[in-house]
């Protein structure tokens, strides 16, 4: 997506990138640099309309005369910075933070994109030896903090875990979590102010839960979605998307995207329709959208059915 | 924020009062208490109500130790009282090792199966309770539990346990020497015992910070005073805080807890900032394998260090400290709270004091078993009732630390030099040592060696003198290496035996001071053992956060444990390969100091062939 500063910027700082004397508005993040630059930097956790987090690391880059990597999705540029994006280090360490997310986590759904950076650092995953059978069960809700079952190292621990589904609008599949806290964020003081899930845990058994990892029915969740929406991986997904993959019928190239605005109420919320065979599958709204930023609410993003309801009939009830 | 309160069921009355006892009555149907007529007409809440967060940890502990879990319902009725979303606070409670969020034994004893312990009687110990007891960690509807527990800093007794018992009234008490007796007895109910003396080795006629260690009364603040307490403090407030910055800058004191930084810059850029108010923070979250010295300054010495904190108060400009201290040093704990008791009894803490317009309060926070907790970083958010999640600096904590304030941040062996600069000059202490690192440093003696303890030496002995003060490798074997500065530290080989043990002379074998630690290994001990200790301790003590740390723990643990059953993935040079890797990126890429140092030791201890040697186990000398 397009660059854009809130603000107007009040001065330009001098910094180096990759060699390139560059000029960058103060305030800017070097991220927002590189992009300016046209360099396509991997983020996985960062996102345009939430504040960065800087966890997931895959964003890092070198800066003369610091000690360790910096973040570039929440560094500020300082006047005279040289910035190296492609040296060993950084790409050393971009591949090992895609290694250890993708033998851990399934990114098979987290966009082409992600694919094209394992194939640029030429991450191999396999190389911690084939995955850990998957848990069965919810342990991995109710894991102790500090303790773990000493592992003999000939498979390499997962996330793997049970699709949770526990109400008819979303799912969630946490054997596809990064753990980049955009979900965490959107339902919190980002977006929602509804604060109904958080990370739990620490360390591997890490987790996003609700309280005492109670249903989302149980929860404080009021269905808005907006944690689908900044979801990077699929493990937020709707109900429809996802009974529609189960059933094997899920076809990107078959749908079509039409934007429109939200008929409930009088705010004017971008709607993104995703129709596949005539049928709604799911609704987003544009991240750059002035209004939106891509978050909706519950009618907004779940209460299209009536649009499939014909001569008054019962088919989309 | 429209929380969701009042669906987990009632709290238990038990659960309401020691709620209550920690935060006071709630006001009305808002916050918790009985829903008055009144409280349909006017809403409170808000920031004002917000504002109290801070008080999570507190609160969840009292509960943990009046019930021995976290209830749904206990946790609603914190929520509802502090106006929390109860998916965080869940998420802060399920952070820490000493709460539980399932129902759990009243009495759960910790036992230390950490790296002295190991080289001690731990791991036979908890050998031992597994056999009598059954595996760590499963309750089977008992009333008590045994699990294991990372160092409790009791490393020179070579055991060591910790009891946590929940009821009125709750108790948590060390034992150590831990022995299969003691633990049973504690598990059932029964005496339990601890050596509190101080386990200082080294002469007293070189003492500085250890001087009143042993000598006074850590429960009187008169012997204190008898001692020479508080002149310090009378000093510095004629210097004024402008003076006593001068003094430590002068000094050239170097932080203590682990990464050297200049305590008089620190200071300064506090003092400087002109955002208000300022904090200082002791750092008392000792936690490094192997590291005892604050344990001992705040169980022997309590006033000192709360008069140092003061000093540092009044240099920075801050009105309110705050000592964290690690959940696992009750005794300390119980010697800081009467400590800090009698010092605002006499006016030494409080409004004006020593007549002066200066005002300076202390709050002892405990921790609740989380290492991370000790970064700084993670020690605010721990504070502020958040999840002890290190933040990305910068900003640092100079400049947006403690409630997002500039803020002070030392260990107590730091603070502890500052008292001692007052007494002798700025000038004086530069003089001690040697010129990049000045003064005395308190070395924790632990594992194959005659007489393990706390030293307090001048910068500039040597590995090999301080060995030998130490009456050398036990039994006279040979010596095979010697962990340096903890888990985050390195091992360093026989040839480092005459490196000076200053911070440049380290610096120069590629190795660190860190916390102090001296770890001994002899011939008999098994390297390989010990470095998956470390690398299950990182696993078990990332916050999760960052990618780097939370998944390269987790590899690194895997990969040293196929090294050690002799099936490495390929060859063991591949595998030492990918070792590598994995240490490159957690140092590099990762947020904090624990996953930059996750693989700092492990390296070291496959640099001198430790790991790669498949037919034996065993250190080489």
């Amino acid at each position: 997506m397009s660059l854009s500063f809130v603000a107007p910027p009040r001065r330009l700082l001098t910094i180096t990138i990759d060699g390139r004397t560059v000029k960058v508005p103060e305030g800017a993040t070097l991220l927002e640099a590189c992009r300016q630059q046209g360099l396509d930097t991997p983020t996985l956790c960062y996102l345009e309309n939430l504040a960065p987090v800087n966890v997931c690391r895959v964003c890092v880059v070198e800066v003369e005369g610091a000690r360790v990597l910096v973040p570039s999705c929440s560094r500020k540029a300082e006047e005279g910075m040289v910035v190296h994006t492609d040296s060993e280090r950084v790409r050393a360490s971009r591949r090992s933070v895609l290694e250890l997310l993708a033998s851990s986590v399934d990114l098979s759904l987290a966009g082409p994109e992600v694919k094209r950076w394992m194939n640029r650092y030429r991450a191999e995953p396999e190389r911690f030896g084939p995955a850990a059978p998957a848990a069965e069960d919810d342990r991995r809700d109710r894991a102790r903090p500090g303790e773990h079952h000493a592992p003999e190292g000939q498979v390499a621990a997962t996330v793997a875990q049970p699709v949770k589904l526990d109400n008819e609008t979303y799912i969630r599949d946490y054997s596809r979590c990064i753990l980049c806290y955009k979900c965490v964020e959107a339902c919190g003081s980002e977006a929602q102010n509804t604060f109904a899930i958080a990370v739990a845990g620490r360390g591997f058994e890490a987790r996003i839960s609700t309280e005492f990892a109670v249903g989302l029915p149980d929860s404080a969740c009021v269905y808005c979605g907006n944690c689908i929406g900044v979801c990077p991986t699929g493990a937020l997904m709707f109900k429809s998307e996802y009974d529609l993959r189960q059933k094997g019928r899920w076809d990107e190239a078959r749908q079509t995207v039409t934007t429109t605005i939200c008929p409930y109420c009088g705010v004017g919320c971008n709607l993104e329709l995703h129709v596949q065979d005539n049928e709604i599958v799911k609704v987003t709204s544009p991240l750059d959208h002035d209004i939106t930023r891509g978050h909706l609410c519950v009618k907004g993003r779940f209460g299209y059915q009536f649009v499939q309801s014909r001569n008054g009939g019962d088919e989309g009830r | 924020m429209d929380l969701r309160l009042g669906v987990a069921g009632p709290a238990s009355d038990v659960e309401k009062a020691a709620v209550d006892r920690v935060l006071g009555m709630p006001s009305g149907g808002w916050d918790g208490g009985r829903r008055t007529p009144e409280d349909g007409h006017l809403s409170r809440g808000g920031r004002a109500a917000r504002s109290r967060r801070h008080l999570l940890l507190p609160v969840l502990q009292a509960v943990q130790d009046r019930t021995g879990w976290i209830s749904p319902a206990a946790l609603d009725y914190v929520c509802t009282r502090l106006t929390v979303p109860p998916a965080e606070a869940y998420g802060v409670a399920a952070f820490y090792a000493l709460l539980s969020t399932e129902p759990a034994p009243a009495t759960v004893v910790h036992v230390c199966d950490d790296l002295a312990c190991r080289l001690g009687d731990g791991e036979k110990l908890c050998a031992e309770l597994e056999r009598r007891l059954g595996p760590p960690g499963e309750s089977g509807g008992r009333e008590a539990r045994w699990v294991r527990s990372p160092c409790l800093g009791r490393c020179e007794q070579g055991s060591a346990a910790l009891l946590q018992r929940s009821g009125e009234p709750a108790a948590r008490v060390s034992i150590a020497p831990a022995t299969v007796a003691g633990v049973e007895a504690a598990l059932h109910g029964g005496a339990v015992r601890v050596d509190t003396t101080p386990p200082v080795r080294s002469d007293p006629a070189g003492h500085r910070l250890l001087r009143r260690v042993g000598v006074v009364d850590p429960d009187s603040l008169d012997s204190y005073r008898a001692h020479g307490g508080y002149q310090l403090l009378r000093r510095a407030l004629e210097l004024g805080p402008g003076g006593v910055i001068g003094q430590v800058k002068t000094s050239r004191l170097l932080g203590r807890g682990g990464a050297a930084f200049p305590t008089g810059a620190k200071w300064e850029a506090v003092a400087a900032n002109p955002v208000r108010p300022h904090y200082f923070v002791c750092n008392a979250d000792e936690s490094e394998p192997g590291t005892f010295k604050d344990r001992v300054l705040l169980e022997a010495d309590p006033f000192g260090v709360l008069e140092a904190l003061t000093v540092a108060g009044y240099a920075t400009g801050s009105e309110r400290g705050y000592l964290y201290l690690r959940g696992e040093y009750p005794e300390a704990a119980g010697r800081v709270r009467q400590a800090i008791s009698q010092a605002r009894q006499r006016g030494l803490l409080g409004e004006g004091i020593m007549g002066t317009d200066f005002n300076f309060e202390i709050e002892l926070r405990v921790g609740a078993g989380a290492y991370i907790a000790g970064e700084e970083t993670a020690l605010f958010n721990s504070i502020e009732g958040s999840r002890p999640e290190p933040r990305n600096k910068p900003p640092f904590p100079t400049q947006a630390g403690l409630f997002g304030k500039p803020t002070g941040v030392n260990n107590v062996e730091t603070l502890a030099n500052v008292l001692e600069i007052l007494r002798i000059g700025g000038d004086a202490f530069a003089q001690l040592g040697t010129p990049d690192s000045t003064g005395t440093r308190l070395f924790c003696v632990s594992g194959r060696v005659e007489r393990p303890g706390l030293y307090e030496l001048e910068f500039g002995v040597t590995l090999r003198g301080l060995l030998d003060l130490a009456g050398g490798v036990r039994g006279g074997r040979p010596l095979a290496a010697v962990l340096l500065g903890g888990a985050a530290g390195s091992f360093v080989g026989p040839p480092a035996l005459d490196i000076p043990l200053t911070f440049e002379g380290v610096r120069s074998i590629g190795a660190s001071l860190g916390s102090g630690v001296v770890l001994v290994l002899d011939d008999t001990v098994d390297g390989r053992d010990l470095v998956r200790r470390i690398a299950r301790f990182f696993r078990d003590e990332s916050c999760g956060q960052c990618v780097p740390c939370r998944v390269g723990t987790v590899r690194q643990e895997e990969l040293l444990a196929r090294l050690a059953s002799g099936n490495p993935n390929g060859s063991v040079a591949a595998e030492l390969d990918l070792l590598g890797q994995l240490g490159q990126v957690m140092r590099d890429a990762s947020i904090c100091g624990l996953g930059q140092t996750a693989a700092t030791a492990i390296q070291s201890a496959a640099a001198l062939g430790l790991l790669g040697d498949p037919e034996a186990g065993r250190v080489r000398p």
